[in-house]
């Protein structure tokens, strides 16, 4: 039952074939056998879950549900969840039990989703190896001495596991896109402004954007189909029409341009990993697409000028958290001032206090124009690059992560390594372009992620490239051996 | 890039961030390591270009100045670490 597609969960459900109940409890069982290896979860849902499977059961004998009726999922412990702690992994919010719930989980519950629980990830998803999180690393399903990437590890992990059908992430800098490559998933972060951030806690405002963190491209699109759409509660919302994300999906790729940028192919890319994102765009050629090199010249000051955009806005956003009105609070604060600055530094882990450190000085007076003001017009060469390429080619491809998983510790104590393992990700966020990771093949058994980046609002496109390739390779099924 | 003790420190008070004297050095180390690739960003000829706020450059949207949210003061004040009388308790700020 756990290796379905959605489509499959959704016939077996309306068919009668097996309740969302029985669907759930499978999941919740996983859970409980699995979770302990890997530490994917943060808080499983089991009571409310089985609520409101039974109430998806209703819908379904009603013929009242629809496609997504009684089909579990996971949420990145981002999202807030009315009534459930919702703790961004980190002890400042250990507590916080979210007294509304983000637009995404409205918008995933309205379609008779049920929420398994909350998925463990790097602390307010400053991260890129699951290892910031205050509840401990998640570890990576193919190798268990190896990260999940981060910061949607938890959501990852889970799905490679078998322990959720579908789950959430959130990507700034290459957090939904990166772990996916490293555990064999197909992760979509969209065109900034596609899904509401409302409720999703802000981590660096102008990059952020939630995404599906799928099996397939099919998949995907059908949950990007709920995600989507404008919501007057997210002032950088985007006014525009849905469409229905599976109606394209099987649109040949005859005549397909792909563009290849030689900056995301040379030093630093494991040889290994080339191959294998080679052979891919080869299969691409042979489904009728044509491959051109271009050139993306401004791709190096992609990570220097993410780690002072990020900071900054991280620094202001962070600042919410006082231990005034929710969070963590420290004992006994002599002043006012003892309050902030012991309950903010007891709450935060090292690295979140590290970027907070970094974006109030790249912010302070007289340092704005050196740094802020300088990397947001970096951030403008950055996008006019991308602007050119999509005048020649439809979409832009790439490995997604320069390694495969690597060991948990090896980066931990080393922050400038750890920030070049989103060197191809985090480019897209800066432009605000919609980027996909899809399962290329493995090195060494562990999974390598192929990139594709469209052009703005070109979703469909990115889930009809990665649905075609889905159709003639099976590396998208491949699970790993101690979770089948 | 060279900040010392005392720039962190300063840097902590900003931010509003309580850290062990004994971890300071190696923040000193990791902020200077991180403000080094940051300063790649001098060989970029940035003389003719504006600043990207946004990846549209959209403008902020605005909404008719009327009520609709709804007063959930016990309900927000429920998670919080101190109340009374419907208002949020800190230490004593003025004399």
């Amino acid at each position: 039952m756990h290796t379905k597609s959605l489509s499959e969960l959704s016939a077996a459900l309306h068919s009668g074939e097996i309740s969302s109940v029985e669907l759930t409890q499978h999941y919740l069982d996983r859970i409980k056998t699995h979770n302990d290896d890997i530490n994917a979860f943060i808080t499983i849902c089991e009571e409310s879950a089985l609520e409101q499977a039974r109430a998806a059961d209703t819908q379904l004998q009603n013929k009242t549900a629809g496609k997504l009726t009684g089909i579990p999922l996971a949420h990145k412990d981002i999202f807030c969840t009315e009534g459930v702690r919702t703790s961004c992994a980190s002890k400042m919010l250990d507590n916080f039990i979210s007294p509304y719930n983000a637009t995404v989980v409205d918008k995933l519950n309205a379609a008779g989703m049920v929420t398994l629980g909350k998925t463990n990830m790097d602390e307010f998803a400053m991260g890129s190896s699951n290892e910031t999180s205050f509840y401990g690393p998640v570890k990576n399903p193919w190798d268990t001495d190896r990260v999940p990437g981060g910061s949607s590890g938890g959501s990852a992990a889970a799905m490679a596991a078998r322990l959720a059908p579908i789950a959430t992430g959130t990507d700034t800098g290459g957090s939904i896109r990166q772990p996916a490559s490293l555990c064999n998933l197909t992760g979509l972060k969209p065109t900034y402004g596609r899904i509401s951030r409302y409720g999703m806690i802000a981590f660096a405002s102008s990059l952020d954007q939630a995404g599906p963190m799928a099996h397939s491209a099919e998949d995907a699109a059908l949950l990007l189909n709920v995600m989507a759409g404008f919501d007057e509660r997210d002032s950088t919302s985007v006014e525009r029409d849905v469409p229905d994300y599976t109606d394209t999906l099987n649109n040949s790729l005859e005549g397909l341009r792909i563009g290849l940028p030689k900056e995301f192919f040379s030093e630093g890319l494991d040889p290994q990993i080339a191959e294998t994102v080679n052979a891919a765009i080869k299969t691409y050629e042979s489904l009728g697409a044509t491959v051109k090199e271009i050139t993306l010249p401004n791709s190096k000051l992609a990570v220097p000028t993410y780690y002072v955009v990020a900071p900054a806005e991280c620094s202001s956003n962070l600042s919410r958290m006082d231990g005034v009105r929710f969070g963590h609070r420290c004992e006994e604060p002599t002043d006012l001032n003892d309050l902030y600055e012991r309950s903010r530094g007891e709450g935060f882990g090292e690295e979140v206090k590290r970027r907070i450190m970094i974006g109030t000085y790249a912010l302070s007076a007289g340092y704005y124009d050196a740094y802020y003001l300088k990397a947001q017009k970096c951030r403008r060469l950055i996008s006019e690059d991308f602007k050119q390429a999509f005048e020649e080619v439809d979409v832009i491809m790439g490995p997604t992560a320069p390694t495969t998983a690597f060991k948990l510790g090896d980066k931990k104590d080393d922050p400038v390594a750890m920030y070049l393992a989103d060197i191809y990700t985090i480019s897209t966020n800066l432009a605000g372009l919609p980027g996909m990771s899809i399962p290329a093949g493995f090195v060494e058994g562990l999974p390598v992620g192929l990139q594709l980046i469209g052009n703005y609002f070109d979703e469909a496109r990115l889930l009809n490239v990665a649905h075609r390739y889905q159709q003639v390779t099976d590396w998208h099924q491949q699970t790993p051996e101690s979770f089948k | 890039m060279s900040l010392d003790k005392t720039d962190v420190e300063k840097i902590a008070y900003l931010a509003r961030l309580a850290i062990d004297d004994n971890d300071i050095p190696e923040y000193a180390q990791d902020l200077n390591n991180i403000f080094d690739l940051v300063e790649q960003l001098n060989d970029a000829d940035t003389s003719t270009i504006s600043p990207m706020a946004h990846p549209f450059d959209a403008k902020q949207r605005l909404r008719a100045d009327t009520v609709t949210e709804t007063n959930q003061r016990e309900k927000f004040q429920a998670i919080a670490p101190k109340t009374e009388d419907g208002v949020y308790l800190v230490p004593q700020v003025i004399e």
